[in-house]
């Protein structure tokens, strides 16, 4: 039997506030356990939550950038469950009035296709804390400090059909969260999760299969991963006869299995109700529209208008813009360095090629955007060709001189005095009789390896524009 | 002069006639002679109230002043207190000291005010005759084998026989104006939102609000005007400008258009106190106000309406009581979940337990229309009575209680017990300012008579409190315990 895979993902992503959803307590990441803990965030009695705005005006940024309605009327809920990192024993969460209401994401797929995927709501919750299971000899220890960090919850329709266009979707995710400034969303380090919900049906059925949850998944590799298992495993109960059961699995990638974590069917009753210590979230018009008018420009308006203005290829500008960061960098050096193109080029080569060997992030690049800009100036006027620009190019790396005098220490100008090139040109058709020859008779790509021989014979350093009009000539 | 109202006290200090120190050595003697009877008190601060009472002395002597500068009082053992233990009357807290003040405490502290202690209370304010404490229930000064109220009993109990000067209280469903109207004191709850709610131990988030257990109107007015106010700890208090609660307690009453509920004077009301609530009309009426019967149409779903949505939030609000960070967890928990199980069980009460049950019920998945999204509508049903009784009166005014205090253990059946708030539980629901004043007296017991006015109308509520006390000394009758004593 044909088998069709439908996917909704459930991602949360940290919003990068200072203080905490409802406490004053700061959010940085990593400190000691509970030293960012204050009396609500501990749940003492008599506390009370106070909204932190930061998280609404990011939350509503994030429903602006997918085209999403907002809710004017926001209101909280309570969502009970006993567990020692949730000190009140309710989350406060966002139930029937999120904030972000219905949006979608445009995703391109690695086949180019593009495809449109509906955000169903993001609603605004706070994290709970962290449980230790090691290190306290048969105890559990508890860290608050997490506890009260603001989520958003993404909450996507059930529009994905593969393990790609989960992948396509999430990276969409990731980048326009990244250019909206409203989180780290590191996977690694959980500031951005993933839950999969899959199920599988007949290819032509339109009933939904009984679907399973993927709790907490940590990479975009494993997403990839556990969705592959998963529908296999769904495909083989099915084909033997066999049922799925609602539950939440657990995704293990040492062994690429997914295992059972707990049947919904005897799942928790969360007992939500409007949360009494909050007032609802009003906003207006006025206030959204100046959150819009605080956003930066998107990753798809910002590809569209590097195709034109910069006559880049739609490959090319979409690897330019899949981060704020590089795109910005990328425009930097076209418009110091004059040529669009050979920037393109360079920042998606030999820079990102450099990058990705020593681990860096392009804000940690070696090299900044203004010296590769004067790299390219130098190509661009002749003073250096492409090939020698690549030796200036690893000196750069270790030595903090300018780009003019590296290329002057160590006497890399380009060579286009034309008396020194006649000589050269001169030297290879002495060389190579046969060659010549065959050139005459019409063998055109000959041209290739005797610019080549002048090339070596001038240590790079030639004009290889002016070599080949040169011998060209002399071989009429 | 233990048995003066803040006022007059007030006056006294300023007059240099007696100082905060000896008024605190006065009570605290009064505390020493007759808590372990009245069972007032939970937490008496003896050394800390001289040292305030010294400050204030000292203050005054700078040069300060204030109409609650140097005046001792007591906070119910809900309000957090630094340093000082907070026990909601339970044994789950009964080891709790906070390492901060509630809203309400920090404003009377820099008001000059000396605490005496804290008061006894039906365990998380859940009662109404103060049995439910976990530290034994407080007694009624008027009769001690009577109960005096709750849930804010041990402060109405320590208002009346003159074991502080004045008290703060909270009111969820009439947990101020019951212990007051059976205590024979003033009682007064502010609307929802005008005192913050921040450091006060949640109850039901959207019916708790903390006020005054007081020996008169004016002495009501003066604690609102320190305890008043936005607080941006809190997000439901109200922005909204605070009066001077004082200003208006002399307006007449003339032409002052009072209702009386028809649903307020039906069967269950014993006789002698309709009697007296009657005869107190009469005194309005000679005042120069008009009297006219209203309806309240939906009151008689205001008790049911109000067992929903109370133990709902509650089942939330007492969730963090768990063991793992702070009061009273279980002896050697062999797992998580025999240390919630354990410590839960043997933590609350019975009474807790009861509405942590109902309100769970509530809320689960399949109930939820049928009863808190139902309750929430009659709520709504509830509001929509009194402003349409608004419109046509100035003050709704009947009995506070149904009957005078009752006896200890006279009352096992939990329903009968929340019968007792019938005629205060609508204003919680409806967010309104209500108050209990002394009437009379009916077999030698005091009966409590029930005032309520719009939203945030407190002046006026005040004024009219104030005038009934000005024209009637009811309010200064004293209990037995006082007798012969200064």
């Amino acid at each position: 039997m044909e088998w069709e895979t439908v996917i909704g993902l459930e991602v949360h992503v940290s919003l990068s506030t200072k203080s905490k959803l409802f406490s004053g307590s700061d959010t940085k990441f990593g400190s000691e356990p509970n030293t960012q803990a204050n009396i609500f965030d501990l749940a003492l009695p008599g506390t009370l939550p106070v909204f932190n705005e930061e998280a609404l005006r990011m939350a509503v940024r994030f429903g602006l950038a997918i085209g999403a309605e907002i809710g004017k009327r926001s209101v909280f809920d309570r969502k009970n469950y006993f567990y020692p990192d949730l000190p009140k024993g309710y989350q406060i969460t966002q139930l029937d009035f999120p904030t972000v209401g219905k949006g979608s994401l445009n995703v391109t797929l690695d086949d180019g296709r593009e495809k449109k995927i509906g955000v169903t709501r993001a609603h605004i919750e706070e994290n709970a804390g962290k449980s230790l299971h090691e290190e306290f000899s048969g105890m559990s220890g508890i860290d608050l400090n997490r506890a009260g960090v603001p989520l958003l919850e993404i909450v996507s329709e059930p529009e994905i059909t593969s393990a790609d266009e989960a992948v396509a979707y999430l990276k969409k995710l990731h980048t326009i969260i990244r250019y909206l400034d409203i989180s780290d969303a590191i996977m690694a380090l959980g500031s951005m999760r993933c839950d999969v919900n899959i199920s599988i049906r007949p290819i032509g059925e339109t009933e939904l299969g009984t679907r399973t949850e993927i709790k907490n998944i940590n990479s975009f590799r494993f997403v990839e991963k556990a969705i592959h298992t998963e529908v296999l495993r769904q495909q083989e109960i099915l084909e033997d006869g066999g049922r799925i059961i609602q539950e939440t699995r657990r995704y293990d990638a040492e062994r690429d299995k997914t295992s059972s974590m707990r049947s919904k069917e005897v799942a928790n009753d969360y007992r939500y109700f409007p949360e009494p210590d909050l007032l609802p979230i009003e906003i207006d018009d006025d206030y959204i529209e100046a959150v819009r008018s605080e956003l930066p420009e998107l990753p798809d308006a910002k590809k569209t208008r590097f195709c034109t203005e910069y006559k880049l290829s739609d490959y090319d500008a979409s690897v330019l813009v899949s981060t704020r960061e590089m795109a910005e960098y990328f425009e930097t050096v076209a418009q110091e360095g004059g040529d669009a193109k050979i920037a393109s080029n360079w920042v998606t080569g030999d820079l990102q090629a450099l990058l990705n060997k020593s681990n860096l992030e392009i804000s940690e690049s070696p090299i900044e955007a203004g010296r590769l800009a004067s790299l390219i100036a130098r190509i661009k006027d002749n003073t250096i060709s492409g090939k020698i620009a690549k030796t200036v190019f690893e000196t750069m790396i270790d030595n903090p001189a300018t780009v003019d005098e590296i290329i002057e220490e160590k006497g890399l100008k380009q060579v286009t005095d034309s008396g020194e090139i006649k000589k050269l040109v001169e030297e290879v058709i002495a060389n190579n009789p046969d060659q010549v020859q065959q050139f005459k008779d019409g063998k055109e790509q000959v041209i290739g390896y005797l610019v080549g021989q002048a090339m070596q014979l001038s240590k790079g350093k030639a004009n290889p524009g002016q070599v080949n009009t040169l011998l060209r000539d002399k071989m009429k | 002069m233990i048995e003066k109202t803040v006022a007059e006290l007030s006056a006294a200090l300023s007059a240099g006639d007696v100082s905060s120190v000896e008024l605190t050595q006065a009570y605290l003697a009064r505390i020493a002679k007759h808590n372990a009877t009245l069972n007032a008190y939970i937490t008496v601060c003896e050394k800390p109230a001289l040292a305030q009472a010294q400050k204030a002395d000292e203050a005054r002597a700078d040069g300060a002043s204030g109409p609650l500068l140097g005046i001792p009082m007591a906070h119910k053992d809900i309000f957090c207190t630094k340093g000082v233990k907070t026990t909601c009357g339970s044994k789950m807290l009964h080891n709790f000291i906070a390492p901060y003040n509630a809203t309400v405490v920090e404003k009377l502290k820099t008001a000059g005010t000396v605490m005496l202690g804290k008061t006894n209370m039906d365990e998380f304010a859940m009662g109404s005759s103060n049995e439910t404490s976990h530290f034994g229930p407080a007694r009624n000064p008027w009769d001690t084998d009577r109960v005096p109220g709750g849930s804010s009993g041990g402060s109405a109990s320590a208002v009346a026989a003159d074991l502080c000067a004045i008290a703060t209280g909270t009111d969820t469903g009439g947990s101020i104006r019951q212990p007051a109207s059976f205590c024979g004191i003033t009682g007064f709850k502010p609307s929802y939102g005008r005192v913050s709610r921040w450091g006060m131990i949640a109850f039901a988030s959207s019916l708790d609000q903390a006020g005054a257990l007081s020996k008169s109107a004016e002495d009501s007015a003066l604690l609102l005007n320190a305890m008043a106010g936005l607080d941006l700890k809190d997000s439901t208090s109200i922005d909204r400008k605070v009066d001077d609660y004082t200003s208006s307690l002399n307006d007449s009453m003339d032409g002052l258009k009072i209702g009386i509920p028809r649903q307020h004077f039906t069967e269950g009301l014993s006789a002698d106190v309709e009697q007296v609530i009657r005869d107190a009309l009469a005194e309005y009426e000679k005042l120069g106000a008009t009297i006219k019967e209203i309806d309240l149409p939906n009151n008689h779903l205001s008790v049911s309406a109000y067992y929903v949505v109370a133990p709902a939030e509650a089942s939330a609000n007492l969730s963090r009581y768990d063991g793992v960070r702070y009061g009273y967890r279980c002896k050697s928990p062999i797992d998580l979940e025999d240390m919630y199980k354990r410590t839960r069980s043997e933590g609350f009460g019975d009474e807790v337990k009861r509405r942590i049950m109902v309100g769970t019920y509530a809320l689960s998945a399949g109930f939820y229309d049928a009863y808190y999204r139902k309750a929430q509508k009659i709520r709504r049903l509830i509001k929509n009575d009194f402003n349409d009784a608004f419109k046509e009166v100035d003050v709704i005014v009947g009995p506070t209680s149904p009957h005078t205090a009752f006896e200890l253990g006279a009352k096992t059946d939990p329903v009968a017990m929340y019968l007792e708030d019938i005629y205060t539980i609508a204003v919680n629901l409806a967010g309104l300012p209500g108050a209990s004043i002394p009437a009379g007296l009916a077999k030698g017991l005091p009966v409590g008579m029930h005032l309520v006015a719009p939203d945030f109308a407190e002046s006026k509520l005040l004024n009219i409190a104030h005038q009934f006390q000005s024209n009637t000394d009811w309010h200064k009758r004293k209990p037995p315990i006082c007798d012969g004593e200064g």
